[in-house]
């Protein structure tokens, strides 16, 4: 049984109130700017995510993501610079190209692989930064918690 | 056991509001890493970073988390304020609660509070396990290199001459001079660009530290503050500029003559071979090879006959110039919204609505009619003119969301000018709301009201069409509720001023931003509003938004004076966080080597174990996720810190 599978399962078992932990990566250039700008502007989101700030998705290991999803994060999520504006030249596509990795990973520990996702978010995109994080939250409660939390 | 101290800041009531800072402390203290948690309203402030100071002294604390706004805003206050009573600044740390916590979600404080805390605990874990750190010490080329030749790169490049600095001004049309080179008079004072701007881009031409690459654009840029290099390429001019004298000969005897002039925002034909107004500098004519008869069909070559200096070649000269450059200013400026997006205002169909800018070539004494104010058509004087503003402009369903900024001037300005010269003309101008927030710029306003007589009608336009030799103009008085209808000689549009083109792909090359209209994005709006998130890139002038002249004269010098202050030493003090390497478990496989953008780590032939350049190392920390043996990391974000930083996110705390 993945954890596709399991979704109502984990709904029905979560019930309304379940709110998911999600660990964030963001880049320091681009993203974690777009939080803040977020956060000036005041636009409202969901407290869900935890955010890690790096100074480059290219410096993301494959093992900060497992880590994560194995302890039990109902996801996680890693922002960075849009493909050609890395602040460190080519850090954003090795992040995609070592990262794409992971949704095979997942898939091994039937885990639903969209409890990952990348996204290019921009300094300027605080809007972006607000959809992304409060769409994926609500996925994640969609899928209900993780089959690996309190393991 | 480390003695952290964690110190939370109120911000007054944008953090406290939301958070509940007591709840804070109670559950920060009882981590067994944190020897003293403590709260104050400002932590900024110089009372603040005081009680910091002497907790740091009291209690002999070696690590500190400050929980309060984002690291870009006081990262650096509290590190130095560490570093001042013998504490490492690299042992401080921000857990940003301010724009990450209080401000997006404001309306969920018992969840903010747990995030906070959660954050704050997570950058205990980081700040236990960072090392001292000292800056590195890189040599700096003194150097500036100035993207942009409008007023704003003239003024910036003189700034920075003038303190000693060798300037690469870099300029892509063949004259400096920019968009103001092209304006009639300037408001409030009427000086003309003739009297102000042309001394400054004299002055810039002949200043023994400023090189001007004109009919040039940027190739490539690498390397970092401090110490970049610029690959600038020079277009084909297909003349040799070391003979051209700028007599002008190639432009009387070139045939290729209807070519709209761009200097004249297309009121005027150039052509083929041309210098694109008397005053250019540097005076060097160009041969346009999208239209040139020579270089298109091999028909022609006249101008190469009777060059008096013998300067024309038709060979493609193209030269690629490398540049060693300490600090780079972005001054690309501005244009407005093409004439092709407003034909509801019959722009581009009726050949006597025309826009702001080229209705300031019809004023300008230089322009093509001698600024004698002639319709395009026909060459009579109009008796009547309606000057629209906001067009394009404040309308986000449309065009664009932002004021424009300089119209509700320049617009007046016009206006009076107009009146100037046909005294017993009408001006209409249709407005939205009057913006004349400068130093004399409502005075002025009301001059062009009350002593020229300039009717102000407080209403859009929605139709402009032609009838019968009169173009008619349909719209609304906001003020009396009625209907108007104007039949007027001429119509003026002020419309949106809009980033640069290429801005794009130049911010690409510079590692820069723009936002979502194209300008370039500074470092913080309010506070660092010439620095870029680069650093050693600094904006001036309208790239980063539309500008006045005053207030892109006053950005390009404040920008001036951050490459001079930053290029003022011999050596800059480069962050210490970069890669490094464990030579007990480096195996030299070299894979770190092919990751690395700067060619800052590689395998050393003699030892077989990867080494770091310092110097080079950028520390973005992508050869430490890449090495299969986990000899690489970047200091102070280690694996160990991020895995428990993971862990008080998903478990509330690192089990000791």
């Amino acid at each position: 049984m993945t954890d596709k599978d399991r979704k109502g399962e984990g709904k029905a078992a979560a019930g309304d109130d379940f709110e998911p932990v999600i660990v964030g990566f963001f880049c320091n250039w681009c993203t974690a700017s777009a939080a803040d700008l977020a956060g000036t502007s005041r636009m409202q989101y969901p407290p869900n995510v935890r955010p890690i700030r790096v100074m480059c998705t290219g410096s993301v290991d494959t093992s900060f993501v497992l880590r994560a999803l194995l302890e039990g994060a109902d996801g996680v999520m890693v922002g960075g610079c849009h493909p050609g504006d890395c602040h460190y030249v080519t850090g954003n596509y090795r992040a995609r190209r070592r990262l794409t990795g992971v949704i095979k990973i997942l898939e091994a520990l039937a885990l639903d692989p969209e409890r990952f996702r990348f996204e290019w978010i921009s300094a300027s995109e605080g809007a972006k930064f607000v959809k992304v994080v409060t769409e994926f939250t609500e996925d994640i409660k969609r899928m209900g918690p993780s089959p690996l939390k309190g393991l | 056991m480390p003695r952290i101290g964690v110190f939370v800041c109120h911000c007054g009531l944008n953090i406290a509001a939301t958070v509940d800072i007591a709840k804070v402390i109670d559950r920060v203290s009882q981590h067994p890493a944190v020897a003293h948690a403590e709260d104050y309203i400002f932590m900024c402030s110089d009372p603040g970073q005081l009680l910091v100071q002497g907790k740091i002294q009291e209690l002999g604390l070696d690590g500190l988390v400050m929980a309060n706004c984002s690291p870009t805003l006081h990262e650096r206050t509290f590190r130095n304020a560490a570093a001042l009573v013998g504490l490492n600044p690299y042992l401080v740390e921000i857990a940003n609660i301010r724009e990450a916590v209080s401000w997006p979600h404001m309306k969920e404080p018992e969840r903010a509070t747990e995030k906070a805390i959660e954050i704050i605990l997570a950058t205990v874990e980081k700040v236990r396990q960072n090392t001292e750190l000292h800056t590195i010490k890189v040599p700096v080329t003194h150097s500036v290199m100035i993207i942009g030749g409008g007023v704003a790169g003239i003024q910036a490049a003189l700034d920075c001459a003038d303190a000693g600095l060798e300037v690469h001004l870099v300029e892509r049309t063949s004259s400096i001079g920019g968009m103001m080179a092209s304006l009639s008079e300037t408001f409030p004072t009427l000086d003309c660009p003739q009297c102000i701007l042309t001394p400054k881009m004299t002055q810039a031409g002949k200043h023994p530290n400023i090189r001007i690459h004109a009919y040039s654009e940027i190739e490539e840029v690498s390397g970092f503050v401090g110490n970049f290099q610029a690959k600038v390429r020079h277009k084909a001019t297909y003349i040799d500029w070391s003979k051209c004298t700028g007599c002008g000969v190639c432009m009387t005897v070139c045939p290729t003559k209807k070519i709209p002039s761009e200097y004249n925002h297309g009121m005027a034909n150039r052509t083929a071979a041309y210098i694109p107004f008397p005053q250019a500098v540097p005076n060097r004519a160009v041969i346009d090879d999208k239209n040139c008869l020579w270089l298109l069909k091999g028909k022609c070559g006249i101008c190469a006959k009777k060059c008096p200096a013998e300067a024309i070649h038709y060979e493609d000269n193209t030269e690629i110039e490398e540049l060693e450059i300490g600090a780079i200013i972005v001054a690309t400026g501005m244009e407005v919204l093409p004439v092709e997006h407003f034909g509801e205002y019959g722009l581009g169909k009726i050949p006597d609505v025309v826009t702001g800018i080229q209705f300031e070539r019809l004023l300008a004494p230089s322009g093509p009619t001698a600024g004698k104010v002639q319709r395009p058509s026909d060459g009579t004087e109009p008796k009547e003119i309606a000057f629209l503003q906001c067009i394009g402009s404040r309308d986000p369903a449309n065009y664009k969301p932002y004021c424009s900024k300089v119209c509700c001037m320049y617009t007046g300005k016009q206006a009076m000018l107009y009146k100037h010269a046909v005294h017993d003309g009408q001006a209409f101008v249709f407005y939205i709301d009057i913006r004349s927030d400068g130093k004399g710029y409502e005075e002025f306003i009301q001059r062009a009201m009350e002593e020229e007589k300039v009717l102000y009608i407080r209403g859009k336009v929605s139709k402009v069409f032609e009838d019968e030799g009169k173009i008619v103009v349909w719209g609304t008085d906001t003020l009396t509720g009625k209907w108007i209808e104007l039949r007027v000689d001429m119509v003026v549009l002020a419309t949106a001023a809009v980033a640069s083109s290429g801005v794009n792909e130049l911010a690409s090359k510079l590692r820069i931003t723009t936002d979502e209209h194209g300008w370039l994005k500074e470092a913080h709006l309010k506070l660092q509003p010439v620095e870029t998130l680069t650093a050693g890139i600094y904006l001036a002038g309208a790239a980063q938004f539309v500008k006045d002249i005053s207030d892109t004269v006053a950005q390009a010098s404040g920008a001036a004076a951050k490459a001079i202050a930053l290029l003022s030493k011999d050596h800059l003090e480069r962050v210490p966080i970069i890669a490094c390497v464990d030579q007990d478990l480096c195996v030299g496989c070299g894979y770190c080597e092919t990751f690395c953008a700067y060619g800052a780590i590689a395998v050393d032939p003699v030892t077989g174990k990867a080494e770091v350049n310092e110097g080079l190392c950028e520390g973005c920390g992508g050869c430490a996720a890449h090495c299969p043996s986990g000899a690489a990391t970047l200091t102070n974000y280690g694996k160990k810190q991020v895995f428990d930083m993971i862990t008080t996110f998903t478990n509330g705390q690192v089990v000791q």
